[in-house]
């Protein structure tokens, strides 16, 4: 067997990191922000049935962006997660936070550990009783957890999309404001519409009962969105 | 707890119970019968015009005495269906702990609901894997229920101890008093029955059971504790309030104590003190 060539471990680092940034920066951007219904999640994706917004427990939603396979696989686990806690301690003490941590420290074990880290970037959303006491960590690649308050941005251009909602976004605003406010700084600057066919959007409500996750169907969006439908 | 997150090959899929297997957290199985048991007694469910309406009785026993005189034994499994439970308390409790996990955690994992047939062939697995239990004096009998999305058409189906899944098409009973029960829905059963028909129906039956099983609770007007009842439609699945459930209880109560029925030989099933 040849002997590997040694690279130092600052390279290592940044080639994997360069390499995850990469490919996730590729795919269609996410957005999620508290107002004052609850929490918005919205996506841009043509699928509607690969979704990249989807339920993880009572309070909780989770959101991911990357390669598909490996933010579903990461998804599957945290409904798994939070339903064995609830079933050995109570369905109160499954928390966003503590969930987040244990996706952060699976991130960064496989971006040390494995060949090749996971081209993803996802978010853990949790329903308070106000804007106030709403959480939002956002879990990049490497593993680190970036507590978000308000609303947060994901996948390519999430730096600008930020940016721009961050001269927008009120916690205090219903559901049409928050989504035409989502969906504006997901198109920016660039001369296109998304409707509903392009658009994937949840919310968790504060006052939806047990279970908060609702996804919005195509007809909802639309009228929310307030353009003639297509 | 290890966070479960697995390779391709060993996934436990969309199942909540095979998810406990992997993890180790399978409850154990009892290897010498257990005494003393707190047993929970009839339910019913009934099909009418809209769907089902599951009722049952709220006495626990443990031997001769009294355990519970409030146990609820209807339950809702998810959005559309409901399970009521029969036997060993505290392994139906947590059956049907399980059995609304499971559904909801296969809702969360696949993205989609299970069928209703898929709820019932669930809960059909669960019953025969308890059989073990059965065995040491631990049996569990459910009711399972439903309103059924795609024929757009209530459904019921009753259990046996191994597991067999039986659907039925009027009615079905469980329990000590479900013998009782059960005759008298059948002399009152018919084809799309009106809510308020089949709410007085099912209540007849609770109350001719308890009046003639010791293990199954009448209703409890001193401290208010009625039967716990709920309907499965198209809205998905209602409970009715105590206060509805109480009002149909005086009316039989009121039909039961006219003086036709009293002069009768052997005293109507009066509730003690209101009779004049």
């Amino acid at each position: 067997m040849s002997m590997p060539f040694y690279v130092p471990p600052e390279q290592v680092m940044k080639d994997r990191a360069e390499f995850a940034r990469k490919n996730i920066a590729r795919g269609r951007p996410l957005v999620a922000g508290s107002f004052a219904g609850g929490i918005l999640l919205c996506a841009e994706n043509s699928s509607g049935i690969l979704h990249k917004v989807s339920e993880i427990y009572d309070r909780i939603a989770f959101a991911g962006v990357g390669r598909y396979s490996e933010f579903d696989s990461l998804r599957i686990a945290g409904i798994r997660a939070a339903d064995l806690k609830g079933y050995s301690y109570s369905r109160e003490d499954v928390d966003a936070r503590s969930l987040s941590n244990q996706y952060a420290q699976i991130l960064n074990n496989v971006f040390t550990h494995e060949m090749k880290p996971m081209e993803v970037e996802i978010l853990v959303a949790e329903v308070g009783a106000a804007p106030a006491q709403d959480e939002i960590f956002r879990i990049p690649y490497d593993g680190s957890v970036v507590d978000e308050p308000m609303f947060s941005a994901l996948g390519g251009e999430a730096e600008a999309i930020a940016e721009r909602l961050g001269s927008t976004w009120n916690v205090e605003a219903d559901l049409a404001t928050a989504l035409r406010a989502a969906v504006a700084a997901l198109i920016g600057t660039e001369d296109r519409t998304l409707g509903p066919a392009e658009l994937e959007v949840a919310v968790l409500e504060r006052s939806n009962g047990r279970r908060a996750f609702r996804r919005l169907e195509d007809d909802e969006v639309q009228s929310l969105l307030g353009q003639p439908a297509s | 707890m290890t966070f479960p997150l697995f390779s391709p090959g060993d996934d436990p899929g969309p199942s909540f119970a095979a998810l406990l297997t992997r993890v180790g957290m399978d409850p154990p199985v009892p290897t010498h019968a257990v005494e003393g048991v707190t047993h929970g007694t009839t339910v019913v469910a009934v099909r009418y015009a809209d769907g089902v309406l599951m009722a049952g009785d709220r006495r626990a026993t443990s031997g001769n005495l009294i355990a519970h005189r409030a146990m609820e034994k209807v339950f809702p499994a998810d959005r559309y269906s409901g399970v009521a439970i029969a036997g060993a308390a505290g392994p139906a409790m947590e059956m049907v702990k399980l059995f609304q996990l499971q559904l909801e955690h296969y809702e969360k994992v696949e993205g989609t609901h299970l069928s209703l047939e898929g709820k019932a062939n669930q809960l059909a697995q669960m019953v025969r894997s308890h059989l073990p239990a059965a065995m040491q004096g631990m049996v569990v009998v459910p009711l399972f229920a439903g309103y059924d999305l795609r024929r757009g058409a209530g459904r019921l189906f009753q259990y046996d101890v191994t597991g067999g899944r039986y659907e039925e098409t009027g009615f079905a009973t469980t329990g000590s008093g479900s013998l009782h029960a059960g005759t008298v829905i059948k002399l009152g059963y018919r084809e799309g029955l009106d809510r308020a028909t089949v709410i007085d129906l099912a209540i007849n039956a609770l109350f001719q059971a308890a009046d003639e099983d010791s293990a199954t609770g009448g209703p409890d007007l001193v401290r208010g504790i009625y039967p716990t009842m709920a309907t499965i439609t198209i809205d998905g699945f209602t409970p009715l309030t105590e206060a509805e459930v109480a009002e149909h209880f005086r009316a039989l109560v009121d039909r039961l104590s006219t003086p036709e029925s009293t002069s009768t030989s052997g005293a109507a099933p009066t509730m003690g003190d209101d009779q004049s």
